[in-house]
């Protein structure tokens, strides 16, 4: 049974010597564990541990509703509504192309989409933020996000997220002032206001939306919850829960009766146009318009090409445009206003001075016409700003053309420079001048260096003036006002959720015009003839109206446009409080269009109506 | 026979009183083997009573009970076995090589399926492995032919029979398909060998064709189109090279389980454990177990782990060399090797620094053929020892 002794191998100096090797082989790997144990779990566990740790949680961003926007009145012009979005994490599609495909696919069944535009969201998404997840579509029905929960294996990487989008309770109401929101862009990544966001987040574009967009933002929340390997939330497992931070509210300054009249106003002619009210004692806008508008809540929504081209992609109507602060306009004999104040400072005319106007004067050969060729017969100040006379106008420019005397007073009042308006986009215009032709000449910009006709156009708002409706207003409000530059602004103040006030904006005025009390009587008295006396320009218009006003139309020429309607007026007439000043673009005399529109609204700020006086002064040209 | 007895018999003063523990075998027990054992069995329940409470709904206990009665079942065949005279498997080498052959082959026809893999048997109350008793089995009549073959024909024909008896088998695993149980087959068969006194220079003839093999099957084969490894097999043995370039694939489980043993540092993360509790590694409670170890119990548990498998080891090598005849010496020779082998390759794998070959931790990883096997088999050691101390004694078996 057993061996025999010499079989035994105990200690046979073969079997030492195997043993003793296959020992050391095995120390030789029990070595490789324990140093290996050793480099990870002593040597770099700290990175491992990190890992780990990052490796179990998974960080949601609450989104943070928008602060609502107000009117002056407290009407809630723009708020949120909640809506369920498809979104796609591309990381968690199948990594086999052709199951990518099959899901892309019935994604986009699901969505109406096709194949091809599925992959191009997520391509453009992916451009502008990689790895985030895609929104493939907003506003999904629930029976939609039923039919997913179902299905949930045949859509990896799908999840439905409840998002706020902007809702217009008022519609296209002040649409320019409030603007839009929409995913901060590549550019915007890159400002510093925008330092804290991410992609994917939404701004605003355009209006108070952009301008407030700090306010009205809000902080995001955050929830941090720990996962398994599936990416499930394990039981009990949420680690941070940091609820989001709804933004503030913003108030405007815009009064809901004047925005209301003045759209009305303007859309009622249906052509282009804008509108300003504004308070003449502290810059607040009560009302400010463009025609023609835009409909916020269908940029909230995709949009076809049609749509994006007609809002976009026309330069003729540019929807977008808010025409009030972003136009480049002469403003035609409005503009007289400004010309009389620097002729009487400058010491050019006297209030008594007299001119016959004969209908015409000419200069270098060169005939410059009242409109219509009209003989207003004797004029002194008052009674040509009454008749808008054209040829007393002429003569100051001419005999201001050799200095800078017109120019200093238009920029003084406010004329071709930024307005410090607290919405984005504003133009700043130009005034004509010596030096600015000479300059542009020189260079070969033009075909002509500065001459006499310059100013004498310049003087009655025409030639190369480019200015809009907003610096108009500036300027007749500090004519107004006694010479204070206000700050124009549309944001009031901002509120918390339970409405207390957090801060009000009064921004300081840009500056003080010295306007010798007499001639500011004077031209507002010669404005106010123009409107509530017979004979006045828009005598037919506001004769009937029962505040005392001070107005002035315009109608500017336009090179390959017909004749564009201005008015600028100020009221109540002896303590002015308001501005307006309304443009139709090809809306024909002053007193045709842009007077009556100034009418509409001044009658919504006064609550008081104009009885009907003979038109036989109306549509008289200015 | 008489004679040998009496020659190695050492004198005795008194008379000798048979104890209790000589009667239930427990005298000549190496002890330490079996605390070791024990501790690791016992560290196994310990820790699959932590880390798997919430895997199986509704019976947090499922595994715990199952490995704990296992290991108990495990415990009373070690030492069942340690009572017999292991030199009795030598006379049934013939028996038991049939019967490890045909139970393989039974798994083809009556095995249950598991993830497209064959290797159980389904009875009412258990499944039955037998591939895992085959480690045991294989090195016993391996071990018996080498000792009868031992003078028949020239070395490198002894070498080739070797080689043919330990592969077959191997090979029937390896069809199975379970790779990993088929290199511990063959891991045996070498150990046995080199105890069997193989010459060096045919281990290293052995060693390059295994080279040559490898890179056949890996890379030749495929290339040519004719693959002999299923690709995931090929995948899990190539990723943990690179586990960055399949870290969704095979590489995932690898780096989620450096990662879990890592962020354990020095003592463990306890019940705030993620890694092997919220399922980032997968198969924790049997191939990855000792990732749940690392994870929980930091370097200290990892390393007293490890130092245990070293004590077994240690253990069984002397019992190599205590061994009254050859064929203990072969028996437990393959044994330790085979031991070596998976405890190498699995917490190799649970590093990073092994391919995943789907090798269970001996006496750790949590399922009953590869528990009780492995008691068995170090019931078999004990064996040994216990026949190497008697036979020192000069006194037979009871």
């Amino acid at each position: 049974m057993y061996l025999r002794s010499s079989d035994r191998p105990g200690s046979s100096p073969r079997l030492a010597l195997r043993t003793a090797v296959l020992g050391g082989f095995a120390l030789v790997l029990f070595g490789i564990l324990f140093f290996r144990l050793w480099d990870l779990q002593v040597l770099s566990g700290d990175e491992y541990l990190a890992e780990a740790k990052n490796n179990r949680t998974r960080e949601f961003k609450v989104i943070a509703p928008r602060g609502d926007i107000l009117d002056r009145a407290g009407n809630v012009l723009v708020d949120n509504r909640t809506s369920l979005a498809l979104q796609l994490n591309t990381q968690k599609l199948p990594a086999d192309p052709a199951e990518e495909r099959d899901v892309l696919r019935r994604l986009g069944e699901l969505t109406e989409m096709s194949l091809r535009k599925v992959r191009r969201t997520i391509r453009e998404s992916e451009e502008v933020a990689a790895g985030a997840p895609v929104t493939l579509r907003k506003d999904v029905g629930y029976e939609l996000v039923y039919y997913l929960e179902e299905n949930q294996r045949d859509f990896p990487g799908v999840s439905v997220q409840r998002v706020f989008v902007r809702a217009y309770p008022e519609g296209t109401r002040a649409a320019h002032v409030v603007g839009s929101v929409g995913e901060i862009d590549e550019e915007g990544l890159k400002e510093e206001r925008y330092a804290s966001l991410e992609p994917g987040d939404e701004v605003g574009k355009g209006g108070v939306e952009e301008a407030y967009d700090r306010y009205l933002r809000g902080k995001p929340g955050l929830t941090k919850i720990q996962v398994n390997a599936l990416g499930q939330p394990t039981p009990g497992g949420q680690l941070v829960d940091q609820p989001p931070v709804p933004g503030d509210n913003l108030k405007l300054t815009i009064d809901p009766d004047v925005q209301a009249a003045g759209e009305g106003a303007l859309s009622s002619f249906g052509l282009p146009g804008a509108f300003v009210t504004m308070d003449v004692r502290n810059g607040q806008i009560l009302g400010m318009g463009s025609n023609p508008t835009f409909d916020p809540t269908a940029l909230t929504q995709p949009m076809t090409q049609a749509q994006v081209n007609q809002l976009y992609r026309d330069p003729v109507l540019a929807p977008m445009t808010n025409r009030a602060t972003e136009s480049y306009y002469p403003v035609g004999s409005t503009f007289k206003a400004i010309t009389a104040l620097a002729a009487l400072e400058g010491g050019y005319i006297s209030l008594a001075e007299v001119i016959a106007d004969d209908g015409s004067i000419e200069v270098g050969g060169q005939p410059f016409q009242n409109a219509g060729g009209v003989a207003l017969g004797p004029v002194d100040m008052t009674s040509a700003l009454q008749k808008s006379s054209d040829v007393y106008f002429y003569l100051l420019g001419l005999e201001m053309w050799k200095t800078n005397q017109l120019q200093e007073w238009a920029a003084k009042l406010g004329i071709g420079r930024e307005t410090g308006l607290d919405l984005p986009g504003e133009t700043e215009g130009l005034v004509p001048s010596r030096k600015w032709r000479d300059d542009l000449f020189a260079e070969g910009g033009t075909e002509r260096p500065w001459s006499a006709g310059d100013n004498i156009q310049l003087a009655i708002g025409q030639g190369d003036l480019q200015t809009n409706p907003l610096q108009l207003a500036i300027a007749y409000a500090a004519i107004a006002n006694g010479g204070t530059i206000v700050t124009p602004h549309v944001g009031m103040e901002v509120e918390d959720a339970a409405g207390r006030v957090l801060e009000e904006f009064d921004p300081k005025p840009r500056g003080k015009v010295k306007i010798d009390p007499t001639y500011r009587a004077a031209v507002l008295e010669g404005l106010h003839q123009a409107a509530q006396a017979p004979e006045g320009t828009s005598y037919g218009v506001f004769g009937g109206f029962p505040v005392e006003v001070a107005g002035k139309t315009g109608t500017a020429e336009r090179p390959g446009h017909g004749d564009q309607s201005w008015y600028a007026v100020v009221a109540p007439y002896r303590d002015p409080e308001i501005v307006t000043i309304v443009t139709v673009e090809e809306g024909g005399f002053g007193a045709e269009s842009a007077a009556p529109a100034a009418l509409a609204i001044l009658e919504a700020y006064f609550h008081k109506q104009a009885t009907e006086i003979g038109a036989e002064n109306g549509g008289s040209p200015g | 026979m008489h004679a040998t007895r009496a020659r190695r018999a050492r004198p005795e003063p008194f008379a000798v009183r048979v104890g209790l523990a000589e009667r239930l075998g427990l005298a000549h027990l190496d002890w330490p083997l079996a605390l070791a054992a024990v501790a690791l069995a016992g560290f196994s329940v310990f820790t699959l009573g932590q880390a798997t409470l919430n895997d199986v709904p509704g019976d947090p206990r499922y595994f715990v009970n199952r490995q704990a009665i296992y290991c108990l079942l495990g415990l009373i065949g070690m030492f069942a076995i340690a009572r017999i005279d292991y030199s009795r498997f030598r006379e049934l080498r013939v028996g038991i090589y049939t019967f490890l052959c045909a139970s393989i082959a039974t798994v083809f026809i009556f095995g249950f399926s598991a993830r497209g893999s064959r290797r159980a048997i389904e009875f009412p109350f258990f499944s039955f492995q037998p591939s895992e008793l085959g480690k045991l089995l294989l090195v016993l009549a391996l071990a018996g032919f080498v000792i009868d073959g031992a003078r028949r024909g020239s070395e490198r024909q002894r070498t080739v029979r070797y080689l043919c008896l330990g592969l077959a088998p191997a090979g029937l695993v390896f069809l199975q398909p379970d790779l990993g149980t088929s290199l511990v087959y063959v891991a045996a068969t070498l150990g046995v060998m080199y105890f069997g006194g193989v010459p060096w220079t045919h281990f290293a003839v052995i060693g390059s064709s295994l080279a040559v093999l490898i890179a056949l099957v890996l890379v030749a084969a495929p290339t040519v189109g004719a693959p002999i490894l299923k690709s995931y097999q090929e995948e899990r043995l190539t990723s943990f090279l690179d586990p960055d370039a399949h870290a969704s694939g095979a590489g995932y489980q690898q780096n989620q389980s450096v990662v879990a043993i890592g962020s354990g540092q020095g003592t463990g993360r306890g019940d705030r454990a993620t890694q092997t509790r919220l399922d980032f590694v997968p198969e924790r409670h049997t191939d990855f177990i000792f990732a749940v170890i690392g994870e929980r119990y930091g370097f200290m548990g990892a390393a007293f782990v490890l130092s245990l498998y070293a004590l077994l080891f240690w253990r069984a090598l002397k019992i190599v060399t205590l061994s009254k005849n050859s064929y203990g010496t072969l028996v437990a020779g393959g044994i330790a090797v085979a031991l070596l082998f998976q405890v190498f390759v699995n917490v190799g794998m649970n590093l990073g620094i092994m391919p995943i070959t789907g090798i269970p931790l001996p006496l750790m990883s949590y399922g009953g053929s590869a528990v009780i096997a492995t008691f068995l088999a170090i019931g078999v050691l004990q064996s040994i020892n216990i026949q190497a101390q008697l036979s020192q004694k000069g006194r037979f078996a009871w």
